[in-house]
């Protein structure tokens, strides 16, 4: 299926430098088994700062391990500085190319190497270990804390979308929705199951678009001498019709998309769509 | 015109050889007998009656009859055909209950259904345990007055697990809830009997039954209200518009007569092929482990993970053997995600990435099971040893 150059298939068949450097002056370990690609490096490096063995470990598919194979003998022989600039274009050319889908096999190799040298140099790479919580993708307590709070993530739903958990089996949508709790506490989306969830009928939509158009978008278009008119309904779509100065102005759709479909789906349904009538 | 390597082909379920008696049966179609079956000439209407020959073949081993059989390009088109005509026909109605665990042609459609259309439709994806069973009483809860479609398939083309279909069937149709199976994996491995069943369209692709890619088939129950997908013509009785692939359509007929006189040796040699690459398997590879039901499944699938290992490196290393198979992880499916379905059944990522697809047929052999139990060991050992998880 992939189209493996020759280098790829020598690398991957007859791998070179496995295994794993006794007394390492540096190792590097990334990945994991949830990813579907790890590598572990160890480096042995003399006091002139030349790297004198490396052996590596992988467990990945036949581009990790070509990757790995040949960025050892590449490295090998070479000071530590200059190892320090080696790039991930440089590994996959050195293999003569990778798939483009692959290319984050040769980004794994980097960083193994950038996370070697860090150790060898006594610098560690902030990376601390949390619990697992979600297992189909082994996402840890902290990458759900750490999402939740970078993104203001607000239900489970969010935190499938933003971090995969809970996106596999389901299981442990109470354990992200204890985190979830203990994280924002007051500030959790009360979410129905969509199941028990009673639909909106057509008619009661109907009014309450027609209550929030009334209430939170006609006053501001009609400070500009415009208006509105709603036009129909139909399951999330929503046509409209502009009228007065609002018809014949440039921004109508601007005023459509960030004006009408945002007052619309924060007071009625999130899902609605607002399209204009032509 | 370069040479095929001969190889032991193990991946069945993703397709099959054509059958020579099939090869045999296309051949007039692809010379001599060119005509268009829908011709007023004899020379059009003799292809005609070889339609009509195979429309009756495809029928018998459906126990269906023949007026329920249409033709169509694949698997894919038989489903989507189905899921949009009824939820054409009921329109009023917005949910569709399918599983977690569909082929990609089912489940990509509902998927879209409910994105495309702006949620208009709601669709249930039932869940499946760590077997991958399907729950009945979730089942039976989904059920609504609102639902216009259910589709479930009737064997896992990653698995091989069963489904309860005719069970299903019975509870939708007590509901006048129409029924849509994906049996694309189980004609011509198990038996089906769809004149004693309450299934509405079934859908059957032909190379998975030993005919040419190109050709599947819709069974629609007489008496089913049906919106065709493909206008056209006036071919398949106005159901599905396009000139017959004639050839195609010849060769299908003569793969389910042969699939019916084969499957009982599917059922008990290849079965017992199959049971032994197993068994074989999982005891003398440690850290090894079957994945889905150990006795509710197809007779020819295998779906085995090798934890620790990752299923591209051992397929390629296979490969250099000459044994064919596919893999769950997420390297050979083309997305950066393992399989769905082993998602679904919960199966730990230690396993999921390492996961092996053995499906076999009638074509296997005892010498090459010998092969693949010969070289399966070495191979797992040694990616083994590259592993910086595997303590040796």
């Amino acid at each position: 299926m992939w189209e493996y150059t020759d280098k790829v298939q020598q690398h991957f068949l007859s791998p070179q430098n496995v295994g794993e450097v006794e007394e390492p002056s540096g190792t590097g370990d990334v990945g994991s088994l949830a990813c579907g690609d790890a590598l572990k490096l160890t480096l042995k490096i003399d006091a002139n700062d030349i790297i004198v063995d490396a052996k590596f470990k992988t467990f990945g598919c036949a581009s990790a391990i070509a990757s790995s194979s040949v960025l050892t003998e590449m490295i090998k022989g070479m000071p530590v500085d200059e190892a320090a600039k080696i790039t991930n274009e440089d590994i996959a050319q050195a293999l003569g190319g990778l798939p483009k889908e692959k290319m984050h096999c040769s980004v794994m190799g980097r960083e193994a190497l950038e996370a070697a040298i860090a150790d060898y140099r006594g610098l560690t790479l902030p990376k601390a270990e949390g619990e697992v919580v979600c297992e189909c993708f082994g996402v840890t307590d902290l990458d759900v804390i750490r999402a939740i709070k970078e993104s203001s993530l607000r239900s489970v739903e969010e935190i499938t979308n933003f971090t995969k958990a809970g996106g596999g089996c389901g299981k442990c949508e109470d354990k992200l929705r204890a985190i979830l709790q203990e994280t924002v506490g007051g500030k959790m989306e009360i979410v129905i199951p969509r199941m028990v969830q009673k639909k909106m009928t057509a008619l009661q939509k109907i009014k309450k678009i027609e209550e929030v158009l009334e209430r939170e978008v006609r006053p501001g278009l009609r400070k500009d001498g415009g208006d509105i008119e709603l036009v129909d309904v139909d399951g999330d779509f929503v046509t409209v019709s502009l009228r007065g100065t609002c018809k014949s102005c440039s921004k109508s759709q601007t005023t459509i998309k960030d004006y009408v479909e945002k007052k619309l789906r924060e007071f009625v349904l999130p899902s609605l769509i607002v399209e204009e009538n032509n | 015109m370069a040479a095929y390597p001969h190889v032991i082909y193990m991946d069945n379920n993703a397709t099959t050889r054509v059958a020579p008696e099939v090869v045999e049966a296309m051949m007039p179609y692809l010379t001599e007998a060119y005509g268009n079956p829908s011709s007023m000439h004899t020379f059009g209407g003799l292809v005609g009656q070889a339609l009509k020959k195979a429309r009756c073949q495809v029928a018998a081993l459906l126990g269906a009859d023949e007026e329920e059989i249409t033709f169509t390009s694949c698997g894919t088109e038989s489903d989507s055909t189905a899921i949009l005509s009824a939820i054409r026909t009921y329109p009023e109605r917005r949910h569709v209950i399918t599983t977690r665990v569909e082929h990609p042609a089912v489940k990509n459609l509902c998927e879209n259904l409910e994105t495309v259309t702006g949620h208009k439709y709601r669709v249930t994806k039932l869940k499946v345990d760590a077997e991958g069973m399907l729950d009945m009483d979730e089942y039976e809860a989904a059920l609504t007055e609102d639902t216009a479609v259910v589709s479930v398939m009737w064997a896992n083309n990653e698995t091989g697990v069963i489904f309860p279909i005719a069970e299903m069937a019975r509870m939708a149709k007590q509901r006048g809830i129409l029924f849509h199976t994906d049996a694309v994996q189980a004609v011509g491995k198990i038996a089906i009997d769809l004149g004693k069943m309450d299934i509405d369209f079934l859908s059957i692709s032909g190379h998975k039954l030993h005919a040419p890619k190109g050709v599947g088939v819709l069974y629609i129950k007489r008496g089913t209200l049906f919106v065709p997908f493909m206008a056209g013509g006036h071919q398949e009785h106005g159901r599905r518009g396009g000139t017959e692939n004639v050839a195609s359509i010849v060769g299908l007929g003569r793969a389910c007569e042969l699939a019916q006189e084969k499957m009982a040796e599917e059922n008990s040699r290849v079965k017992k092929l199959r049971d032994r690459l197993e068994e074989s398997l999982l005891s003398s590879i440690p850290k090894s482990m079957l994945n889905g039901h150990k006795t509710n499944r197809l007779p020819n699938t295998a779906n085995i993970s090798f934890e620790y290992v990752e299923g591209e490196a051992i397929l390629l290393h296979m490969n250099q053997h000459g044994i064919c198979a596919s893999s769950g992880s997420a390297c050979t499916s083309g997305s950066l995600e393992p399989s769905h379905v082993l998602r679904a059944m919960g199966v730990p990522f230690t396993a999921a990435h390492g996961s092996i697809r053995f499906s076999l047929s009638v074509y296997n052999t005892e010498e090459e099971i010998d092969m693949v139990i010969g070289s399966m060991p070495t191979i797992i050992e040694n990616l083994r040893k590259l592993s910086p998880f595997w303590k040796g």
